[in-house]
C-alpha cells in the first residue's frame, strides 16, 4: 500500500548523483518524501514537521560519508535521528525489592487488560510475586477477563467492587498484602477517552491513592494522528512514567509510538506482539525506526535467523546464486517461522513485493519438490534445463512444465533482485547490521 | 435528544480539532489556492484527520476543479463526495441535489449479520448497540457469542444480552467459533427471530489462519441457514490511522463486507481513514458509535457527518 521510504528516496537520490556534499536542494526534496513517509506511517504531523526540521539542519552541508551514496547518507541520518527520538536504547522499568505498583491506563480497547496479564507472566517468570488488581468496574466482564488471565498466569487477583471509593480500594489492597506478600502489584484500569473529564478525574483519584511506581500508557500501534493528543493529555493528567505499544504483530507502521514518545518524552518499555500471554517483548527503538521508515526490521530478522540456528551461508555474488542455494535457503528460512512475517522484516522487501502479496506454505513445498527432482548438475547450472529435462522434473515432482518454467524464471528474477538489494545495502551499509541479505526474496507470482 | 444532536455532540470535539488544524487557512478559495503555503496547510489538515495521502491529493484536486470560491464549501463537498460509495448518488450530489437524509434507516439485507474487525475496536459493544437499535425498531434479536478465544469475551456479551433482554447463544471458552455460529444460525432460523448478530474474536488482518477461521464461520452460517449471513459489517475504531485501509481491504477479501461501522467518534479522533476506505472499497458506512452505552449508535449520513465536522447548519431530520 505504501511505498517504502527507501524506494522513494533512492529515486530522488539516484538523480542527485555522486557529489560529496548534500546540497540544500537535495535535502529539501528528500525531506518532503521523508515527511510524507512519516505521515503515512501515522507519525503525528507536528512531530513529523519538527523531526524533518531537525534532520534538515543536520543534513545540509553534511559530507557524504565514506562509501555511502548521498541517498544512503540521508537515510542513515534519518534512521539515526528516528532511533534517538524513539529513545535510543531499549529501556526497562527499574523495580525495587518491594512496593512496586504498576498502573495501566489508556483509551478503550488499547490492550490494557491483556498487557496486565502479560506483564504478570513476564515478571512472575523473573521471580516476582505478582498481584493483579482488576479496577475496571465499567466494562461488562472486564474483571472476569483479568481473572481468567490471572488464573492462566498463576497469580492472585484482587477485584475492585462496583462503586468502591479509591480509599476503600487502597484499604483492601493493603489488607491483602498483609496476609499475602507481593512485591509487584499491577493495576488494570478501565479504558477512557482522554477528554472525558469525569473519568480522568476518577483515574487521577485512584492513582493518588495507590501511589504507583510506574504509570504506563498503553497505546495501540494502529493509532493514527490522535496518538499525540491522547499521550499528551494522559501525561498531563496522570504523569506517565512509560509507554507500552500493543498490537505490533500487525502491519501498522507504528508511527504512534514516535508521536507518543516524543510528546511525553517517556520511554517505551514494551511492545505487545500477540494476543497470547507470552506476546510481550522489550521495545527496541532501532527495529521500530526501520519499520516506520519502511526499511524492514533488519535486526529482528537477524535475531530470528540466529534463533533458527541458521548455518552461515557463503555470501555469493548474486550472479552465482543457483537453485541448490535456493533450496538450502528455502529450507532454512522455513525453520524460522511464518514466512509472511519474515518477509516484512527484510529491508527493501516492501518494494520488491506486489501489493497484497502473501505466501502459501504449500507453494514452498512445491518449489522444494521441484528443485529436489533436479540433478545436482541442473541445480548448479539451471541453464542446461531444456525442454526434455523440464518434462522429467515436472513428472518427478508432480507438477507441470509451466510450473517449472515459472520457477526458472523466478530464479532469474531473484538474482536480479539480489543485485539491487546488494547495491542498496552495499558496503558501509545503512546502519549497523545491514549486511547484504542472505535471504533470497520470494518470487512474484506466489500469491495465495 | 435527537440523533442529530447526539451526532453533533459526538462530533463536536472532532470538529474543534479539525478547525484547529485548518483554522488559519482563511476561507477564500481562490486566494488560498494561489498561496502554496495554504495548500500545504490544507494538506496537513486532511492528513491530521487521518485521511491519508492519496485521498488528500484527490480531495485537493476536486477542490481545484470545483470552481467554488469558498474553501469550506469546496472542501465539504469534496469530502461528502468521497464518502458517498454510490456512484449515482454521488453524481446527484455533484449536480446539486441532496439525497434525502431522512432515509438513513439502516436495514440489514437478511437475517444474520456477522460482525468482524481487528482487536479491541468495539465489535462486542457495537453488537449490544445494534441489538438495542433494532429492538427499538420492533425487531426480535439474538446474539451469537462467537468470540471463544479472548478471556471472558462470552461473558461480556452475556452481560449485554441480560441487560437488553436479548438471548445469547454461546459456547465453551476455547471452543470452536464455527460451532457457536452454526448453532446460533440454526436456532435463529428455527425460532423465526428477525435478526442474529454474530460476534467474532478480534483478529489482525495479517493473520492468515485467523482470517481462514473467519471464512469458515461464514461458510458454516450459510450451511445452517442458506443465503446467510447476508451482511458482514466491519467495525473500525475512529482513532485508527492509515492501517485502517489495509484492515478493510483484507477483511473485504476474506469475507466480503457489506458495511462499515465506525466506533469511538465521541473521542477526538476524526475517522478520516473512512474516506479512502469508502473510495477504494465502495463499501457503505452504516453506523457510527459515539459512546460506551447501548444507545450510543447512530446511522451514518455522509453529508451530516461532514457538515457536523465543520459545524455548519445541518438539514432537519
Ligand atoms: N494481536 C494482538 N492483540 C492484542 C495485543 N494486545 C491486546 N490485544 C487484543 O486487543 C483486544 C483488546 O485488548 P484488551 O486487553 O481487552 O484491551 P483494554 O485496553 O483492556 O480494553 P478496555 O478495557 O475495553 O478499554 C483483545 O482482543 C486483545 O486480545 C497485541 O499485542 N497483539
Ligand atoms: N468511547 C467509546 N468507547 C467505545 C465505543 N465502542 C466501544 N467502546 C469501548 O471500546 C472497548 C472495546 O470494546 P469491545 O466491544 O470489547 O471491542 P471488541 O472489538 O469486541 O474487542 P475484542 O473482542 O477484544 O477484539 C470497550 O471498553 C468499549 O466500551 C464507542 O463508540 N465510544
Ligand atoms: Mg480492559
Ligand atoms: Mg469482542
Amino acid at each position: 500500500m505504501f511505498e517504502a521510504l527507501g524506494n522513494k528516496l533512492q529515486d530522488i537520490l539516484d538523480r542527485v548523483g555522486r557529489e560529496s556534499k548534500l546540497t540544500e536542494k537535495q535535502v529539501k526534496e528528500a525531506m518532503r518524501e521523508i515527511r510524507m513517509a512519516l505521515l503515512e506511517a501515522d507519525v503525528n504531523f507536528t512531530v513529523a514537521k519538527d523531526f524533518v526540521a531537525r534532520v534538515t539542519e543536520k543534513a545540509v552541508g553534511q559530507e557524504v560519508q565514506g562509501s555511502l551514496t548521498a541517498g544512503q547518507t540521508v537515510v542513515k541520518l534519518v534512521h539515526d535521528e528516528l532511533i534517538q527520538t524513539l529513545g535510543g536504547e531499549a529501556k526497562q522499568p527499574t523495580l525495587s525489592n518491594e512496593g512496586n505498583v504498576f498502573f495501566l491506563v489508556g483509551l478503550q480497547g488499547a490492550g490494557k487488560t491483556t498487557s496486565a496479564g502479560k506483564l504478570a507472566a513476564h515478571y512472575k517468570s523473573k521471580g516476582r510475586r505478582v498481584l493483579l488488581v482488576a479496577a475496571d468496574t465499567q466494562r461488562p466482564a472486564a474483571r472476569d477477563q483479568l481473572e481468567v488471565l490471572a488464573r492462566q498466569v498463576g497469580v492472585p487477583v484482587l477485584k475492585v467492587n462496583d462503586h468502591e471509593t479509591p480509599q476503600e480500594t487502597k484499604r483492601r489492597l493493603d489488607e491483602f498484602l498483609k496476609t499475602d506478600f507481593r512485591d509487584l502489584v499491577i493495576v488494570d484500569t478501565a479504558g477512557r477517552l482522554q477528554i472525558d473529564e469525569a473519568l480522568m478525574d476518577q483515574l487521577a483519584a485512584l492513582q493518588t491513592e495507590l501511589q504507583p511506581t510506574e504509570t504506563l500508557l498503553v497505546v495501540d500501534a494502529m493509532t493514527g494522528q490522535e496518538a499525540l493528543n491522547v499521550a499528551r493529555v494522559f501525561d498531563e493528567r496522570v504523569h506517565l512514567s512509560g509507554l507500552i505499544i500493543t498490537k505490533m504483530d500487525g502491519d501498522a507502521r507504528g508511527g504512534a509510538a514516535l508521536s507518543a514518545r516524543s510528546v511525553t518524552g517517556k520511554p517505551i518499555y514494551f511492545a505487545g506482539v500477540s494476543e497470547k500471554l507470552t506476546g510481550l517483548e522489550p521495545f527496541y527503538p532501532d527495529r521500530v525506526a526501520g519499520r516506520i521508515l519502511g526499511m524492514g526490521d533488519v535486526l529482528g530478522l537477524i535475531e530470528r535467523a540466529q534463533q533458527a540456528d541458521l548455518k552461515a551461508m557463503e555470501v555469493k555474488k548474486p550472479g552465482d546464486f543457483d537453485l541448490e542455494d535456493l533450496l538450502v535457503q528455502l529450507r532454512q528460512i522455513r525453520k524460522m517461522g511464518p514466512l509472511g512475517d519474515l518477509l516484512k522484516l527484510i529491508p527493501g522487501m516492501s518494494r520488491a513485493l506486489p501489493e497484497g502479496f502473501n505466501i502459501d506454505e504449500k507453494q514452498l513445498q512445491r518449489i522444494d519438490a521441484m528443485i529436489s527432482s533436479m540433478t545436482i548438475k541442473e541445480r548448479r547450472n539451471p541453464k542446461i534445463i531444456d525442454g526434455r529435462r523440464r518434462k522429467r522434473i515436472a513428472a518427478g515432482s508432480g507438477s507441470t512444465v509451466q510450473d517449472i518454467n515459472r520457477l526458472l524464471k523466478m530464479h532469474e528474477q531473484m538474482k536480479e533482485m539480489m543485485k539491487v538489494l546488494q547495491r542498496l545495502s552495499g558496503p558501509g551499509g545503512l546502519g549497523k547490521g545491514m549486511k547484504p541479505p542472505r535471504m533470497p526474496p520470494m518470487p512474484p507470482g506466489m500469491k495465495r | 435528544m435527537s440523533w442529530l444532536d447526539r451526532l453533533r455532540q459526538g462530533l463536536s470535539k472532532t470538529r474543534q480539532q479539525f478547525q484547529d488544524a485548518a483554522g488559519d487557512l482563511g476561507t477564500d478559495l481562490q486566494e488560498t489556492l494561489t498561496r502554496l503555503d495554504s495548500i500545504e496547510d490544507l494538506e496537513y489538515a486532511l492528513i491530521a484527520a487521518d485521511v491519508g495521502r492519496a485521498a488528500t491529493e484527490e480531495i485537493l484536486a476536486d477542490i481545484r476543479k470545483s470552481g467554488k470560491s469558498n474553501l469550506q464549501d469546496a472542501l465539504m463537498e469534496a469530502l461528502t463526495l468521497q464518502l458517498e460509495p454510490d456512484r449515482r448518488r454521488a453524481q446527484f450530489r455533484q449536480l446539486g441535489f441532496t439525497p434525502d437524509a431522512r432515509r438513513t434507516v439502516v436495514d440489514p439485507r437478511g437475517h444474520v449479520v456477522m460482525v468482524v474487525g481487528v482487536n479491541g475496536v468495539g465489535k462486542t459493544t457495537t453488537i449490544a448497540k445494534l441489538g438495542e437499535y433494532y429492538l427499538g425498531r420492533g425487531k426480535s434479536v439474538m446474539f451469537a457469542a462467537g468470540d471463544t478465544f479472548r478471556a471472558a469475551a462470552g461473558a461480556q456479551l452475556g452481560v449485554w444480552g441480560e441487560r437488553l433482554g436479548i438471548p445469547v447463544v454461546g459456547g465453551p471458552e476455547g471452543g470452536d467459533p464455527a460451532a457457536v455460529a452454526y448453532d446460533a444460525a440454526a436456532a435463529r432460523a428455527a425460532r423465526g427471530t428477525d435478526l442474529l448478530f454474530v460476534d467474532t474474536a478480534g483478529r489482525l488482518h495479517t493473520k492468515h489462519n485467523l482470517m481462514e477461521e473467519l471464512k469458515k464461520v461464514r461458510r458454516v452460517i450459510d450451511k445452517a441457514d442458506p443465503g446467510e449471513p447476508a451482511d458482514v459489517w466491519l467495525v473500525l475504531d475512529a482513532v485508527t490511522g492509515q492501517n485502517g485501509l489495509a484492515q478493510a481491504k483484507k477483511f473485504h477479501e476474506a469475507t466480503p463486507l457489506t458495511g462499515v461501522i465506525v466506533t469511538k467518534l465521541d473521542g477526538t479522533a476524526k475517522g478520516g481513514i473512512l474516506i479512502p476506505i469508502v473510495r477504494e472499497l465502495g463499501v457503505p458506512i452504516k453506523f457510527i458509535g459515539v459512546g460506551e452505552g447501548a444507545h450510543d449508535l447512530q446511522p451514518f449520513d455522509p453529508q451530516a457527518f461532514v457538515r457536523a465536522l465543520f459545524d455548519v447548519e445541518v438539514p432537519r431530520d
